[in-house]
């Protein structure tokens, strides 16, 4: 399996400011990546450096086999980008846009063009400035996915569609995949990452914290049980894997490590077990500790100032 | 009875929360005009001292400046551009009749932008939805950019009285002259607040008032240049005439100023009523829709380049064309401007009448050339503005270059340019020769014209390289542009040395028609400019966007 993508140690400061600090990122050919993190940990900065915009100051970066900053204009050929602010000129209309960004990116495919208006509803005679922020964004999505690339690069490119529109973006992007694209999407919408990737990187604070496919993140959390027992429980509370254990007679609720569920619910059928419900953890949960550690050591760093 | 009491209070806190936040919203427009608005006041101010002062010293006795008037008020031509001079024996009159018209139409043009800046420029942009969603009332952003507007105007109408009374002219007519200035500027603002309310973009917005400002000031040139009473009402239609008609230093009619004063509030109200009565965004002229596939120009940089500034060149070509058509009528009696036998005797050992209109169009040439510059600037700076409205990334991620989105409205500056100066060749020449009866005069104007060319290149030159290499300090190239014309236009008067006055592109432009043609400075001007732009465009190449 080639490598589309390949970052290590990327450094970018702003001035005094880090924005990245050593970030790394690997997305395989012919996958859909999933790039998460809180607003402000680096993922558009990523992207523009990923498209030779932004210069690295320290880090390996490849992108499809070449170096982003040195041989932009080649690597741009093979690839199209949906930025997450999409700014259009106020006098030109829509089906101009995407015109010119397809014939400046070497040809679009006149086929595809017409069915994705279709399919996102989009009227192509309207003006730039009369265009909401989620048509704004349908534009600069029907000319990227109308063209003939290896590479889509999409930084949050469904803020501002309409749930029936987010449904429609789905269908294209499972549509790339199967024409064999590799898809780096960018997003903070964890349902769409949960449907579409194959697998994520969360970053903060502008370094990589976790990166793997969504079973093996899924490893690293918890799931939350509630069971009717037969009798009370017994041994739950001493268990290691077990947190926030609450027992109320014969009923239980607690979350589990996910690596230590098997063992747990051999406890659970030795009293015997009436009902359970087990609910696997979700993404939101795996970045909510993430966010949460952020605030933890934000707080942390206060205290220490206040010191 | 309670409804009779309810009825009042209720009406007095809907048009209290209308105008919250105005206090605000002003704070906010002086915070982001603190740096333009005085400029564009000092560059009013120093225009009426120098043209006053300058004036003085041609105009010593009351014969030569009866003379002037006369020759001034029997000439259609000049009627029309600046009007007429109410009293021939006036000093004042004499000295600032040619910034009367003229100087009120250009602080009506400030006002529309300010206005227009701070109302229609702020809601297609959205921020103002942003502040419309906090405390701030339907009518605050309107009332606040009004406020600033006239604010400008007042503040730049009493700095311009005293300037003049500092020149030695009497004090009451310096502040009719001031406040005759202000009404205009007052007046125009409410034109541009109601053309604000009118249509969506703030481009057509601006458009509409500049179109209004241009008919009121065509309509007082053809009342004015007719000469007789007849046809003198229709200078009373416009604002630009009620202006001319406070004559100052010639009667200092007061009560004129009132005309301005109702007509702005006249029109401020319907400004008022639309701002209660439209949706936020929306205006009255409904949006064309535009093309449902791109033409095949529309297919490089250089394409888009053009066809995002083919609009503002072609606003330039019509107004650089009037320009033309007018200087090339006029030129050719200066010889009756200036009449102090000294002025005359000099005129004449320096070639004659001939020498006189030459030296009066290689003088205009060089401010047109200036003028035209300006253009080259804004087209540059088309690039740092495309680039902070996040339009450049889509571009710079398909296989364009940096290098060759860059130079696409950096070609269109430089043709641009060059165009704008070949145009004013050809509409002056044109006129300059069918005034003066002489077709042969055609291509020396027309060459004065395009010797211009390559100095106003260097000032395109300067907004590139500043792009490039230092992007937040763009407004640079405009500082160069004030410079530039400050040195040409006071460097004499303040005998500045001449390594100084070399700064200036401008110096080293032969002074055609009439001074020796020479290559040397054309080709080192060029380079000049084309090592600038090189230099900017290396720069941009290696820096980060954004």
């Amino acid at each position: 399996m080639t490598t589309a993508i390949s970052v290590s140690g990327l450094v970018k400061t702003f001035g005094q400011t880090r924005a990245l600090d050593g970030l790394d990122l690997t997305v395989r050919t012919g996958e859909v990546h999933g790039f998460l993190g809180p607003n402000g940990s680096g993922k558009s900065t990523t992207i523009r450096v990923l498209l030779g915009l932004l210069r690295a100051d320290e880090g390996e970066i490849r992108l499809l086999g070449g170096d982003p900053w040195a041989d932009a204009t080649s690597l741009h050929r093979r690839l199209a980008y949906v930025p997450g602010d999409v700014s259009l000129w106020p006098n030109l209309s829509g089906g101009e846009v995407i015109d010119l960004l397809g014939r400046l990116r070497g040809g679009l495919d006149e086929k595809r063009r017409a069915e994705l208006l279709e399919r996102f509803d989009l009227d192509p005679t309207k003006k730039g400035r009369t265009y909401s922020k989620g048509n704004r964004q349908k534009v600069a999505l029907v000319a990227a996915l109308a063209s003939n690339v290896e590479l889509l690069i999409l930084d949050e490119p469904t803020s501002g569609l309409d749930p029936l529109m987010e449904a429609v973006f789905q269908d294209c992007v499972t549509e790339e995949r199967e024409r064999g694209r590799t898809v780096l999407l960018s997003s903070h919408i964890l349902a769409e990452v949960e449907s579409l990737c194959e697998r994520v990187s969360i970053i903060r604070l502008g370094r990589t914290v976790e990166t793997g496919t969504l079973t093996e993140l899924r490893h690293l959390t918890r799931t939350s049980i509630t069971a009717e027992l037969a009798a009370a429980p017994n041994g739950l509370a001493g268990h290691p894997g077990v947190h926030d254990l609450k027992v109320d007679g014969t009923h239980v609720h607690f979350d589990v490590d996910t690596k230590e569920l098997d063992a747990v619910l051999r406890q659970l059928t030795q009293v015997g077990v009436r009902s359970l419900t087990s609910q696997p953890p979700t993404l939101e949960e795996l970045f909510l500790r993430h966010y949460e550690a952020d605030l933890a050591k934000e707080n942390g760093a206060h205290v220490a100032v206040a010191k | 009875m309670t409804t009779t009491l309810a009825r009042p209070a209720a009406a007095a806190t809907g048009q209290r929360d209308g105008l919250a936040g105005t206090g605000a919203l002003l704070r906010l427009a002086l915070r982001r005009d603190r740096v333009v608005a005085p400029v564009w006041i000092l560059l009013f101010v120093i225009m009426a001292a120098s043209s006053s002062s300058a004036s003085q010293d041609l105009y010593t006795t009351v014969e030569s400046r009866v003379r002037a008037a006369n020759g001034v008020n029997g000439t259609p031509a000049t009627l029309a551009l600046y009007g007429r001079v109410f009293d021939p024996t006036s000093l004042g009159a004499v000295s600032v009749f040619k910034l009367g018209a003229m100087g009120a139409a250009l602080v009506a043009l400030v006002a529309i932008f300010t206005v227009i800046r701070h109302t229609r420029a702020e809601e297609e942009a959205g921020r103002s939805e942003l502040l419309g969603a906090a405390v701030v009332g339907r009518y605050a952003q309107l009332t606040a950019a009004l406020l600033l507007s006239t604010g400008i105007s007042l503040v730049l109408a009493v700095l311009t009285a005293l300037s003049l009374a500092g020149t030695g002219l009497p004090a009451s007519g310096a502040f009719a002259f001031g406040l005759s200035w202000a009404g205009a500027g007052i007046a125009f603002a409410a034109v541009g607040a109601l053309a604000a309310q009118v249509t969506e973009g703030a481009r057509t917005a601006r458009g509409l008032a500049a179109a209004v400002l241009a008919a009121a000031y065509l309509l007082r040139a053809a009342g004015d240049a007719a000469g007789d009473h007849d046809s003198l009402w229709l200078s009373w239609l416009s604002p630009i005439g009620w202006a001319q008609q406070v004559r100052p230093f010639a009667g200092d009619r007061w009560w004129v100023l009132i005309y301005l004063v109702f007509f702005a509030g006249l029109v401020a109200v319907g400004a008022y009523l639309l701002v209660a009565r439209r949706d936020h965004g929306a205006g009255l002229l409904a949006q064309k829709p535009g093309r449902r596939r791109a033409p095949r120009s529309l297919s490089s940089p250089l394409g888009l380049a053009v066809r995002l500034q083919r609009g503002g060149l072609v606003g330039w070509g019509v107004g650089v064309a009037l320009g033309g058509l007018m200087m090339g009528s006029i030129a050719s009696q200066v010889g009756e401007f200036v009449d102090s036998p000294n002025a005359r005797e000099m005129i004449m050992k320096l070639g004659g009448e001939r020498g006189l209109v030459d030296a009066f169009l290689s003088a205009e040439m060089g401010i047109v050339g200036l003028l035209v510059s300006a253009y080259g600037i804004s087209a540059a700076m088309r690039l740092r503005a495309e680039e902070t409205a996040l339009r450049v990334e889509p571009i710079l991620a398909t296989r364009i270059g940096r290098w060759r989105w860059a130079a696409s409205h950096v070609v269109v500056a430089l043709t641009g340019t060059t165009l704008l100066m070949v145009v004013f060749g050809v509409f002056g020449g044109f006129a300059h020769g069918a005034a003066s009866g002489d077709m042969s005069r055609f291509g020396p104007v027309l060459g004065a014209a395009v010797v211009q060319v390559p100095a106003a290149w260097v000032l395109t030159g300067i907004a590139v390289l500043v792009f490039g290499l230092a992007p937040a300090w763009v407004m640079a190239g405009w500082a160069a542009l004030v410079a530039f014309l400050l040195l040409g236009q006071l460097g004499p008067i303040l005998e500045l040395p001449q390594w100084a006055m070399d700064i200036s592109p401008f110096t080293h432009t032969p002074k055609l028609p009439g001074g020796d043609l020479s290559a040397l400075p054309l080709v080192s001007l060029t380079l000049v400019a084309a090592a600038l732009v090189a230099a900017g465009l290396v720069g941009f190449r290696r820096r980060d966007i954004g």
